[in-house]
């Protein structure tokens, strides 16, 4: 854990509500295409329009990444789910109801580790399926503000398409251990290839309960719901702007009143949503037009055992093979990159050099051309072959960079071309280096005497010049030796 | 067995939950109504059926699932036809929170 959010005896309390679209082909509960950014309500048909009589199916590859998700995370698996109807109107929503899952979720309680040496573990309470709502496009201002009579168009494209809300026990006690953690899960359900869970489009969505309570309370004080932020950095803000405005109420006095905030990054504000609605009161009851969901134990011991290597897994792994901290934790959460680091590792038998190329020329070049891993020109057999030439002393780390440069430019280049090509090997043996040196020392007199005299550091300057002198490609170490035998001679 | 008796305001509250509006004699009526139907389920809900599971489905069957293929919706002109107020592309609605 990071240090808590504490302030003036009070501490965080914080638990998630996450929103993960699923990216089947076929919406949740009839067969229209799941893709809602189409033209509006190009893909609704009676069901999701909400027609008399039209029935739902459920879609059973929603169902089998759900649970796929729900054993990534951790959680029971119970033999049988239902599903119930959560009656609310608002015009995203035709039936006047939504279907979602009440007291029979698909996967049940479970436990999510977050890794490393301030790592923490938060349980989760459950995680249901549901089809999404609506989208409502406001008329009439900037901002989707409502205004006047204009009213609002809605695009029924959104409605019905799969989603799985993943709700977490309050067991978070920092903005900062709340964005750690989202952070795992979207990269677990990322790697499990269930959602695209990108924040900005809103394939993930997530709502933060937030209350503060006297350090050592094992009660919990009003919680606030803050609803949909749409980026990590707006979570971790919005949350601690939160527990803020919390604490100035306690402070003052004044009562915390259990709410739906909203979170505004422009302005750094919270303002309270639907505070004229009334409590919630979504009678959930069985759906009757949907049969239950059972899971048998085979099938589920063959979804485990077929799920890839998952970040948290992947992290363990990688920090018990030497990585640092961060660098394990960047590759345990971009899987790309860290098939690309498995690839390269094996060909080159080193993951610790392998890692440090992936971190630092690889991912530059990726960021510098927006590419992911798997797109980039320097293949993991081709930067192996860079790497080789480094290994068996062909070529130092400075013209490794230049090569390296190259085959990014060059796709058909290999990395003995370039060496070969551009002269780029390494003038080591002491033959060669003596030469340098002798003209080197023959030309700084001065420096010599000085060094000679006490001033270690001027050794530094030397090699400048001798590597200089070498068109950057001596062997840096053999140089630092030889100079050094030879000024002490 | 009754001793259930719904009081007007909680008709109300269930009138509103469901957007109904009602009158007086309204809910005169369908407290008298409401009550009656709850006084028979507190009857049933007096027999020995503690070890029978509930009956939520007329059949008694699971996985009725159906494969993931994407199949096109209704043409747009179709979808928009019984929509009250079709704008050129979608379902306007009146403002909301008016
Ligand atoms: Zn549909």
């Amino acid at each position: 854990m990071s240090a808590p959010w504490q302030r003036d005896g009070y501490e965080a309390v914080i638990g998630l509500e996450i929103h993960v679209q699923l990216n089947t082909a076929s919406k949740m509960f009839c067969s229209c295409p799941n893709n809602f950014g189409d033209e509006p309500n190009t893909n609704v048909c009676m069901v999701c329009l909400a027609h008399p009589g039209a029935l739902p199916v459920a879609n059973a590859e929603a169902v089998r990444q759900s649970v796929r998700v729900g054993l990534a995370l951790g959680c029971q698996i119970p033999d049988v789910s239902e599903f119930s109807r959560k009656q609310y109107f608002y015009p995203d929503s035709p039936k006047a109801y939504q279907i979602s899952q009440y007291d029979q979720p698909l996967c049940g309680e479970g436990i999510f580790r977050v890794p490393g040496a301030d790592g923490f573990t938060v349980r989760l309470t459950r995680a249901h399926l549901e089809e999404d709502a609506a989208k409502m496009i406001h008329a009439g201002g900037e901002g989707g503000r409502i205004s006047g009579s204009a009213g609002s168009v809605v695009d029924f494209n959104r409605v019905g398409t799969p989603l799985l809300e993943i709700v977490t026990e309050p067991d978070i006690r920092s903005p900062e251990d709340a964005r750690r953690f989202l952070t795992l899960l979207r990269a677990t359900v990322i790697a499990i290839g269930a959602s695209e869970c990108d924040m900005e489009k809103g394939s993930l969505r997530a709502d933060a309960n937030v209350s503060i309570r006297p350090i050592g309370s094992t009660e919990y004080g009003t919680k606030t719901e803050l609803k949909n932020m749409n980026s990590f950095r707006f979570l971790e803000r919005g949350v601690e702007a939160e527990l803020e405005r919390q604490l100035g109420l306690v402070q003052a006095g004044e009562r915390i009143d259990q709410e739906t905030l909203h979170f505004d990054p422009t302005t750094g504000t919270l303002s309270s949503l639907r505070s004229k609605e009334q409590a919630h009161d979504y009678r959930y009851f069985p759906e009757p037009d949907l049969l239950p969901v059972t899971q048998d134990q085979e099938s589920l011991a063959a979804l485990a055992g077929h799920l890839p290597e998952l970040p948290v897994a992947r992290f363990d792994r990688l920090s018990e093979a030497g990585l640092v901290e961060a660098t394990a934790l960047v590759l345990a959460t971009d899987t790309g990159l860290a098939a690309y680091l498995d690839d390269l590792a094996l060909r080159t038998g080193d993951l610790k050099i392998a890692a440090n190329w992936v971190m630092g020329e690889l991912q530059a070049h990726l960021n510098a051309d927006a590419l992911s891993a798997v797109q980039s020109p320097v293949t993991p057999e081709r930067l192996a072959a860079l790497i080789a030439l480094v290994v068996d002393g062909t070529i130092n780390q400075t013209a490794a960079k230049e090569v390296f440069a190259a085959l990014v430019a060059d796709p058909a280049a290999t990395a003995a071309g370039v060496v070969q090509d551009r002269n780029l090997a390494q003038v080591g043996g002491d033959d060669a280096l003596g030469e340098i040196i002798d003209a080197v020392l023959a030309a700084h007199p001065d420096e010599v005497e000085a060094f000679r005299g006490g001033r270690e550091q001027v050794i530094g300057f030397l090699v400048g010049q001798c590597m200089k002198q070498s068109g950057g490609r001596a062997d840096a170490k053999a140089l630092q030796g030889l100079l050094r035998a030879r000024l002490s001679s | 067995m009754s001793g259930v008796e719904l009081t007007a305001d909680e008709v109300r509250h269930v009138a509103a939950l469901a957007r109904l509006g009602l009158d007086d004699a309204e809910v005169e009526r369908l407290g008298r109504e409401l009550t009656s139907i709850l006084a028979h389920v507190n009857t049933i809900a007096a027999l020995p059926i503690a070890d029978v599971p509930p009956t939520k489905h007329s059949r008694d069957s699971a996985d009725s699932l159906r494969p993931d293929v994407a199949r096109p919706g209704l043409p747009r002109e179709d979808a928009l036809r019984n929509a009250p107020d079709p704008s050129a592309d979608g379902f306007r609605v009146p403002p909301i929170g008016a």
